[in-house]
């Protein structure tokens, strides 16, 4: 019956707030094996991916294969695969706290911090695929002697202007949740972190003047946060369909892939809920009723992103634009049909084993199927990118291209810069909000003194009546 | 000569109990603008009981957005100005539709600058620590300080006791 209750509960509301102190603080220190193992895999990733781009600089972009009309494959592909993954944190954070789901309490800094990470991340991306790397501040707007200002008419232009903004909401977003912790952090460590916490926690002092401008800021945050969210990967999403390309050119793209981020993300924070779990035994904080939460989530954003996808096809099939037709047919049967059939099981059918409570409940089967759910959201970028360039306008440039080993050790690269920097960050910064969770811990305690209360006096004044 | 008392309590009933006593006069001279409270989380309910205090973070936000508005017009036509001397091709100079995106990115921009710098001035961080900044607020304490003359100490201490405190602390204030 105590474990059906436990099972039930988002979390415990006995758990005392020295302990929610402790065990957090206790997943910052002493690395065991495995992080150190974690750590070297994601330098082995990183060094790839190095070593890609060391190479692609200094040959130039010929080993890409990249050429014309094959411009973009993989590099913009992961790069809307990595701006989709940050809208994780946004969600849980912005949106959830707006909505005051307070389940999202335990989860939401590690998503924000996947946030970050996976926006520096996308921002390598632009500027890799640029080649002349050396020129890539020529995107930002400034003053230059010969009076040279980018061309503001372009999306690419609007990418940067937004994924800038985006990176710096997020970091103080990130940041100004985080320095009610900083300050635990500060008054229980020494050496170096306690220098950085006191740097980094301003002197918070836990006044209510503190909290009450606190919690203001947090929401006009979140407030700023969402529609910017949305805007980034519209933006995103105008980079294609402002084209005059067949099967980019469709208005429904913008939300197709708000929703696709969305759904990326969430897929995202949930292996990351499963591998932080599991590594800091974070099982009470952590518990299985917020995971079928994430899950259930996840499902319903997977359902949106279905029917927006099928709306695509949809579109494409009744505008009855021959050239459009004839990319979405080569999709389903041409040689890019494995991974678009693929693309299709992984984001279309497997989410419905999210709604399964067994699957839901077993830490590696859903570990696994949300890595395939990611799989899927990169194919899809892949899908989006890749046939629209193989089979434009003109017949002379058709072909199918297949990403050389830079183009691919650059993405695996990218994949281990991500990982670099968030297990940096689970060391150095608490990945569990310690005073949100005790809020949490201490309202449910409210609630449930509150209703046995009521549950006592009830057959009392019964009895009295 | 004006002190600060700190009273360390187990739990919110207690602060709030002890937040009411001073509401009902029972510490002659002390209202409840005298009073801070420091507390491990954000609560709400203490607000309730201190009366509505002001924060300025979302005048800056607006500020800050208005700024951006501004600016990202201005700053983008004056760019693209600099076209003047190069061949339109019939295309205006200032892109009214496509500005319209980039304006919005920067009053997002400023405007979350401007909350933060906002939400650090409001919140008077950047101070230096004191005796009355204790570490077990951050744990599971909550903290009350009350400013009162020497004289008034006594019945305040006294209040302090009698909803349970764990501990007292004073500290003159510099005249």
């Amino acid at each position: 019956m105590a474990e059906h209750t436990a099972a039930t509960k988002d979390i415990d509301e006995k758990i005392a707030w020295a302990k929610i102190n402790a065990d957090v603080l206790r997943s910052m220190q002493n690395p065991r094996k495995g992080y150190w193992v974690a750590l070297a895999f994601c330098v082995g990733l990183l060094s790839i991916g190095i070593y890609a781009e060391v190479h692609q600089y200094d040959i130039g972009m010929g080993p890409s294969n990249l050429n014309n009309p094959h411009m973009w494959d993989l590099y913009i592909s992961t790069f809307v695969f990595w701006i989709g993954m940050s809208h994780s944190g946004t969600l849980l954070s912005a949106i959830l706290h707006i909505f005051h789901a307070d389940w999202r309490k335990p989860i939401y800094r590690f998503a924000e911090a996947m946030t970050t990470f996976s926006l520096l991340t996308a921002l390598l991306f632009p500027i890799i695929h640029l080649g002349r790397v050396w020129n890539m501040h020529w995107v930002v707007p400034y003053l230059s002697d010969r009076g040279i200002w980018p061309n503001f008419r372009s999306p690419l232009v609007w990418d940067a202007f937004a994924i800038t903004t985006y990176l710096t909401a997020s970091v103080l977003f990130l940041y100004i949740g985080m320095i009610p912790d900083l300050a635990i952090c500060r008054d229980n460590v020494k050496g170096w972190r306690r220098k950085l916490y006191t740097f980094m926690s301003v002197g918070w002092r836990g006044d209510d003047r503190q909290w009450r401008n606190f919690r203001k800021t947090y929401l006009l945050m979140a407030c700023f946060l969402i529609p910017l969210a949305v805007s980034v990967h519209s933006i995103v999403a105008a980079d294609f369909a402002m084209a005059i390309m067949p099967g980019w050119h469709v208005t429904s793209f913008p939300p197709y892939f708000v929703a696709g981020a969305l759904y990326s993300g969430c897929a995202g924070i949930i292996s990351l809920f499963v591998l932080l779990r599991y590594f800091f035994k974070f099982e009470q904080y952590m518990t299985l009723p917020i995971l079928d939460k994430t899950c259930r989530l996840t499902f319903a954003i997977a359902m949106v992103w279905t029917y927006l996808n099928l709306i695509e096809f949809a579109s494409v099939w009744y505008g009855h634009d021959v050239t459009s037709k004839e990319v979405l047919l080569a999709k389903f049967f041409g040689p890019y049909s494995p991974f678009f059939l693929t693309m299709l099981f992984f984001g279309m059918i497997l989410p419905f084993a999210l709604i399964v409570p067994k699957i839901r409940h077993n830490m590696p089967l859903i570990f696994i199927v949300s890595i395939l759910l990611n799989i899927g959201m990169w194919l899809e970028r892949y899908m989006i990118v890749a046939p629209t360039l193989s089979l434009a306008y003109h017949p002379w440039t058709w072909g199918v291209m297949w990403p050389s080993w830079v183009e691919w050790g650059i993405v695996i690269g990218s994949i281990g810069w991500f990982g670099l920097l968030f297990l940096i960050f689970v060391k150095v910064f608490p990945s569990v909000s310690m005073y949100e969770v005790k809020e949490m811990v201490y309202h449910r305690r409210r609630v449930v003194f509150d209703d046995a209360e009521e549950r006592v006096m009830k057959p009392s004044r019964q009895e009295g009546s | 000569m004006k002190k600060r008392i700190l009273g360390l309590f187990s739990d919110f009933d207690q602060a709030i109990a002890v937040v009411v006593g001073i509401r009902q006069y029972e510490v002659p001279g002390v209202t409840v603008d005298d009073i801070t409270i420091k507390s491990p989380i954000e609560h709400p309910e203490i607000e309730e009981i201190l009366g509505e205090r002001s924060s300025h973070v979302p005048k800056f936000a607006l500020s800050g957005a208005l700024f951006g508005l501004i600016f990202g017009a201005f700053f983008l036509a004056a760019a693209q100005a600099n076209f003047l001397v190069q061949p339109q091709g019939g295309k205006p100079v200032i892109t009214i539709t496509s500005n319209l995106v980039l304006i919005y990115e920067m009053l997002i921009l400023f405007g979350v600058l401007s909350t933060f710098i906002g939400f650090l001035i409001g919140g008077r961080f950047m101070r230096k620590r004191t005796a009355l900044d204790d570490e077990k607020i951050n744990l599971d304490q909550v903290g009350i300080v009350v400013e009162v003359e020497e004289g008034n100490a006594d019945p305040l201490r006294d209040l302090f006791r009698k909803h349970k405190v764990l501990e007292i602390r004073d500290r003159e204030l510099e005249e």
